[in-house]
């Protein structure tokens, strides 16, 4: 078996990896965190506390697995596997360096866009299946939320596919080692993507479906055990791939000096936008509910389409 | 929309890297159960019955404590020695009610219950956590170190009659006429 683009192994690799780096976030978010205000953090199971995660999963998995009595078992069961699925599918076209990757698709930035429009079917019917107000108020935000801030990601994206004329994520990187990083010319897509992205995932300071001081946690206030787990899990994973999509389209992925391996530059240049969400989360307080919309609609759609017109204009005077 | 955009930059960014910087900032915190951490001594924490200079019991039993606390965790009853002095029979503190007001020592008169820094009061069963006089008294005369009552108290007791107490007078005698 060979280690090629589509292969069992790549894809088992690749499997793996995103899973246990979306695992071991949870460790570095909260020893992230920590430094920033000026604690310690979990630094004591096993060395500077990396087995935090390990104690983590025994605990989530020994937990009771409850579904309440009132819930509709059915969509209760299925709304966490769904946000964990889709955004798995979503790194299936994420090309993480030459070779790594499990699909090419011509498609590829549409089909992230796709899975990440089916993640709000996820908080969606965890917040109605759960029969409780405070879930049923997250889902209703974080529709509203994810519906209104994918607007904004798809245009913001455009620029970048419009320079590189391709949907294909790989090709779009190849078309960086040419071209340089788009995040100089498409700076303006880049914040907007950023922002959209950071909604997308609900992390905080968008974390309004899950506002912990408003509404309990939101969508998945009835969860309990490894189905939150898997929530849990899953905005890390969202996070993940924020960042690697961030370095994909704006960053030049894999593209680096050739003092380091490719794969050594996609995950770093990740993990540092991983650590910015940190850091967003550590410093930015969480918006009202009605701000966050209104920001969305009135500033950065206009923005965006602007962005989009202008590019375009340029596109077609200098071709 | 500029003011938006002015904003974001002045204030968010700004924000940013003020939270940023903290990354060399050493941690406030110590790792308690290896290294203890600087407990000042005013804080209030577990509550001691401390005796006066000569090894005696403070407490009088007046149950000003009782009826200060807030959350009513002090019982006690008062009882009376051959000599006069008051004590109390028993004194309990259910420490799984305390709250670490001070109120009590703020209201006791004679200085007897204080409050110390010590804070580590964990307990399997809850029963364990209700403290009672054997418990509580100490040996020592805790925060103040001079102070007995019964020697600035008009109070008789054994040994020491009315007017034998410091700054007080003997008693006047109202029924004789001599100056």
């Amino acid at each position: 078996m060979t280690f090629e683009v589509g292969s069992g192994l790549s894809i088992g690799v690749i499997l793996a990896t995103v899973i246990l780096v979306a695992a071991m976030l949870i460790w570095v978010e909260r020893r992230l965190l920590s430094f920033w205000q000026e604690r310690l953090g979990p630094n004591r199971v096993g060395p500077f506390g990396l087995l935090q995660v390990v104690a983590d999963m025994i605990k989530i998995f020994t937990k009771e697995d409850w579904v309440p009595p009132f819930a509709d078992k059915f969509s209760f069961v299925l709304a966490p596997a769904i946000i964990m699925t889709v955004i798995l599918m979503s790194f299936s076209v994420v090309p993480f360096a030459p070779g790594v990757g499990v699909v090419d698709s011509n498609i590829g930035v549409l089909f992230v866009l796709a899975m990440a429009s089916l993640g709000a079917y996820s908080v969606m019917l965890a917040g109605l299946s759960s029969d409780n107000k405070y879930a049923l108020l997250g889902a209703l935000r974080a529709a509203a939320q994810m519906i209104s801030y994918e607007v904004f990601m798809g245009i913001s994206i455009l620029g970048v596919v419009a320079l590189s004329g391709t949907f294909n994520l790989r090709e779009i990187v190849l078309a960086q080692e040419e071209n340089g990083w788009y995040v100089i010319p498409q700076f303006i897509g880049f914040v907007i993507f950023l922002i959209a992205g950071v909604a997308e995932s609900h992390r905080l300071p968008f974390d309004i479906p899950e506002a912990e001081q408003e509404i309990c946690a939101g969508y998945h206030t009835e969860y309990s055990g490894m189905k939150f787990g898997m929530f849990f899990v899953g905005e890390y994973l969202g996070l993940v791939l924020i960042a690697s999509l961030i370095t994909v389209l704006f960053f030049g992925g894999w593209l680096g000096p050739a003092f380091l391996p490719p794969i050594v530059w996609f995950s770093l240049k990740a993990f540092a936008f991983i650590a910015f969400f940190i850091l967003l989360r550590a410093a930015i307080p969480r918006p009202r509910y009605d701000q966050l919309m209104s920001y969305g609609w009135l500033f950065l759609l206009p923005v965006s389409l602007l962005n989009l017109l202008i590019t375009g204009a340029i596109i077609l005077s200098t071709s | 929309m500029l003011t938006l955009i002015k904003d974001t930059l002045t204030s968010q960014v700004v924000t940013l890297w003020r939270v940023f910087s903290h990354l060399w900032v050493k941690a406030d915190t110590v790792q308690y159960p290896d290294e203890q951490p600087y407990m000042f001594p005013r804080w209030r924490g577990r509550i001691i019955l401390s005796r006066d200079p000569d090894g005696e019991e403070r407490c009088v039993a007046c149950n000003l404590c009782a009826v200060a606390c807030p959350v009513d965790c002090i019982a006690l009853q008062k009882t009376e020695d051959e000599e006069g002095r008051w004590y109390p029979e028993f004194f309990r503190i259910n420490f799984s009610r305390c709250i670490m007001c001070g109120f009590c020592e703020e209201a006791c008169p004679t200085n007897a219950i204080q409050l110390t820094p010590d804070f580590e009061m964990a307990e399997y069963k809850r029963q364990d956590m209700v403290w009672e006089k054997e418990d509580l008294l100490i040996d020592g005369t805790g925060k103040y170190h001079d102070y007995n009552f019964y020697r600035v108290a008009g109070k008789k007791i054994g040994g020491k009659d009315k007017g034998e107490a410091i700054n007080e007078a003997v008693p006047v005698n109202v029924r004789s006429l001599l100056p």
